[in-house]
């Protein structure tokens, strides 16, 4: 089994539904071609860092999921490619750091970070350097004030 | 008169001591860099978008080779710019 993540911005234009069931489509897509979905995310409407096809903004969904082999992304990606409601996508296989750094994410032990990455704020703290930054970011994304203290204490 | 208490402000003591770079992945265990938080990565891109050398950021090269790939598939997806000014 290969696991693999496709991303893919949908078209904003569309209306809520259409958007719904754009993201869907791909889903079924993949369950049809035997792959076992882990995990759809969607991660919402975001501003380009430049236009695509005049759209400043785009929707976006990531698809996390298993696959037997990699003889279905040829059709899968030519059906992302030619439907016209898709912005931009990206397939990448996942390595076990990156399955692992995703079922983190999902079960809130990292915000943003990585778990190691919660302990790094704590102990960069006071080098104020580009590192800082991410500790002002972390807290609030993370949810998980409680982790963050629990590290806090054993750094001390 | 100078005298011995007034002699260690006329040297900052820092000025001498640099701090040495490290790789913040390998410090501090971070194995995967993922591509999909733009926030982060905007650590290893200077003002234009354009990726900080090793000599900068004191990555490994394992470790700099992987916030590469991030990058660059940030930019693919739109969430980092290809080119621009005034990124930060």
């Amino acid at each position: 089994m290969r696991n693999y993540e496709t991303t893919f911005i949908v078209d904003p234009v569309l209306s809520t539904e259409d958007i719904k069931t754009t993201a869907q489509t791909y889903v079924d897509n993949l369950q049809k071609q035997g792959c076992e979905i882990v995990f759809v995310d969607e991660m919402g409407l975001r501003t380009l860092a430049y236009d695509i096809n005049r759209r400043s903004n785009g929707i976006y969904y990531s698809i996390e999921y298993t696959a037997p082999n990699g003889a279905f992304l040829k059709d899968y990606e030519l059906a992302l490619r030619r439907d016209e409601r898709i912005l931009r996508f990206l397939t990448v296989s996942l390595d076990k750091y990156g399955v692992q750094y995703n079922a983190d994410k999902r079960a809130g032990k990292i915000g943003k970070a990585k778990r190691h990455k919660q302990e790094k704020p704590a102990k960069t703290e006071p080098a104020a350097h580009g590192i800082s930054r991410k500790k002002a970011d972390s807290p609030s994304i993370s949810g998980v004030p409680s982790g963050d203290a629990e590290s806090f204490k054993e750094e001390e | 008169m100078a005298s011995r208490d007034d002699i260690k402000f006329l040297s900052n003591p820092k000025i001498g001591g640099r701090k040495k770079k490290y790789c913040r992945f390998k410090r501090y265990g971070i194995k995967y860099i993922d591509y999909k938080d733009p926030d982060f990565l905007l650590t290893f891109v200077n003002e234009q978008g354009k990726i900080l050398p090793r000599r900068i950021t004191g990555n490994s090269l394992k470790y700099q080779r992987k916030v590469g790939n991030a990058i660059k598939r940030a930019r693919h997806l739109a969430m980092l710019p290809y080119l621009t000014d005034l990124l930060k």
